[in-house]
């Protein structure tokens, strides 16, 4: 019989695909089952958004980062706040912070329960995504209680945040928190010890810690290598470093460590909350500088001066002074970082978003090479991709 | 022992029948979904919804044509017009919000310095067409005459934190 050449088969993944989380679309070269190449095709969510900042004023701008990530949005209008905090050298009230530091955890808490969720759905778990989304539930409805808004929460403003908890929150909070460890134990009952879900995560898309660093990685995907690099610790902000907390690290940098991982930063996340609602302070919740902060509106409707200040902030906005700066939070994907460059005016020159994801995706060839085309499916799950920030 | 231990674990499918009791378990637990549209979760006093204009108690338009709003919209989506009424006021002719491009930041509610334009408690104005989503002056005061009653209460209730 003669030899017969056998061409790979090209796979097109996505961009419908439940498993791509998204618009994701990838080009899959696949030799049988062993993916050989995958070429993630990405901008199918593609909004504009630098462009778009660039005409917008400062505070125009910053609906838009909730729209970035739209699973963990107080993270990202966090960064968005401090980079501008830092061009105007604007200092925020203690309570302010707190309130910033007590969000930015309830955001992780979000995003990692849908992630942990959705990644476990991807290798044949469903229940989990059922609980989780009842948790999350309870959580969106701290982020309406705040905002006004279950997701596109507009909280954050320069200089502090919009409005004060409302009374009766902080206890709300505290209790539902208290409980919260219930949730992560039935969800590590259902699927830390699981055979299904070792089988499909224990050593898939392993990477190293010189690796991932070349890759450029961040957040869960660094520290599941064993690095213990956390913005939270390494360059604080907005008072973290009066809060006792670890980082938890990997140690095999598989799919399965990243998943023990975002489990314990849970954990670690509700110890930070009850850090906050325990050492709350009183005070504003706003910088007092009326040339960035709009005044209240009792004060607007009672002073002459405030309501200049309302009208001159609703029109024309504030300036930031030119410079640039380039802000980095620890989100929960990763490092999430905004480089600003102020000219002077009332808004941004450039605004260049550093997401996490898109860098994690980036390395999606490296990760999935030699696997099977099914944990594709797991290390888009373990990788923590969300659309919103990818494509812009 | 160790050995043993993990042997009869894995043996006896022991962490699935753990994962399957705790399953079964939520079986008996209080139920936590809610029979929807007779049935709605609670909403707070900030919460961001459909749009409205109100009028003061006497049936006067609060809208002054200040033009806050429109200038804050990140999404320009509201267009207004106006000049001065018969008495010599000035109102708006036209007030228009596109709810296809509004993003719900709740930016000029905020701006609003007479609370004329709010975001109101109703969540459910789904239509059928797209240009029933082209609010106009009308519909928006119309808006706030069928919800002027949670809106006054709502922002009561939110006053001290404003």
């Amino acid at each position: 019989m003669a030899e017969v050449d056998i061409k790979n088969m090209t796979l097109n993944f996505g961009p419908q695909h439940p498993a791509a989380h998204g618009v994701l679309r990838l080009i899959m070269e696949l030799d049988g089952e062993v993916i050989e190449r995958c070429d993630p095709h990405i901008g199918l969510l593609h909004r504009g958004t630098e462009k778009l900042i660039e005409y917008k004023t400062y505070q125009q701008a910053l609906p838009y980062f909730d729209r970035l990530d739209y699973v963990s949005p107080m993270c990202m209008e966090h960064a968005y706040v401090l980079a501008i905090e830092k061009l105007l050298g604007l200092a925020v009230p203690a309570r302010g912070q707190a309130i910033r530091v007590l969000f930015s955890e309830i955001t992780r808490l979000l995003n990692h329960i849908l992630n942990i969720t959705s990644h476990a759905m991807d290798v044949g778990a469903i229940t989990p995504a059922l609980w989780g989304y009842e948790e999350r539930e309870k959580l969106m409805e701290f982020y309406e209680g705040v905002s006004g808004a279950r997701l596109h929460a507009n909280y954050f403003r320069v200089g502090g945040v919009h409005q004060d908890l409302p009374a009766g929150m902080a206890e709300e909070i505290g209790a539902y928190i208290d409980g919260f460890h219930n949730y992560v134990d039935d969800l590590e009952t259902l699927l830390t010890e699981n055979r299904i879900f070792k089988q499909r995560n224990v050593d898939i898309s392993v990477i190293g810690p010189e690796e991932a660093m070349d890759w450029g990685f961040s957040g869960v995907m660094l520290r599941c290598t064993g690095l213990p690099w956390d913005l939270r610790k390494s360059q604080p902000y907005d008072g973290y470093e009066q809060y006792d907390f670890d980082i938890p690290v990997g140690k095999n940098g598989d799919c399965y460590d990243r998943y023990l991982c975002r489990v314990e930063e849970m954990r670690q996340s509700c110890r930070i909350i009850k850090q906050v609602l325990e050492t709350m302070p009183d005070g504003p919740v706003a910088s007092p500088d009326r040339k960035v902060v709009p005044p209240p509106r009792a004060e607007m409707k009672q002073s002459m001066e405030a309501l200049i200040h309302h009208f001159k902030l609703y029109t024309e906005g504030f300036k930031v002074p030119a410079g640039e700066t380039y802000t980095a939070i620890e989100a929960p994907k990763g490092e999430f970082g905004v480089y600003l460059v102020a000219d002077g005016t009332n808004m941004p020159y450039r605004c260049k978003i550093r997401s996490p994801g898109y860098v994690h995706l980036a390395a999606l060839d490296h990760l999935c090479k030699g696997h099977l085309l099914a944990d594709s499916v797991a290390v888009i799950g373990s990788l923590d991709i969300v659309f919103g920030e990818i494509d812009r | 022992m160790g050995f043993i231990r993990n042997s009869a674990r894995s043996l006896l499918l022991w962490e699935i029948v753990e994962g399957m009791a705790l399953t079964f378990s939520y079986m008996f637990r209080k139920r936590v979904t809610i029979n929807y549209p007779y049935e709605k979760g609670p909403i707070s006093p900030r919460f961001r919804g459909e749009h409205a204009l109100r009028r003061y108690p006497n049936g006067e338009e609060r809208c002054i044509a200040c033009k806050l709003c429109e200038a804050i919209c990140p999404a320009q989506a509201i267009t207004i017009e106006a000049e001065p009424r018969d008495d010599g006021s000035r109102r708006t002719t036209r007030y228009d919000i596109d709810m296809t491009k509004c993003i719900y930041c709740g930016y000029c509610e905020e701006a609003c310095p007479v609370d004329a334009i709010v975001e109101g408690p109703n969540f459910e104005f789904a239509t059928e067409s797209r240009e029933e989503l082209f609010y106009d002056k009308t519909k928006l005061l119309a808006n706030g005459e069928r919800w002027e009653r949670e809106i006054a209460a709502n922002i009561a209730a939110d006053a001290p934190y404003r």
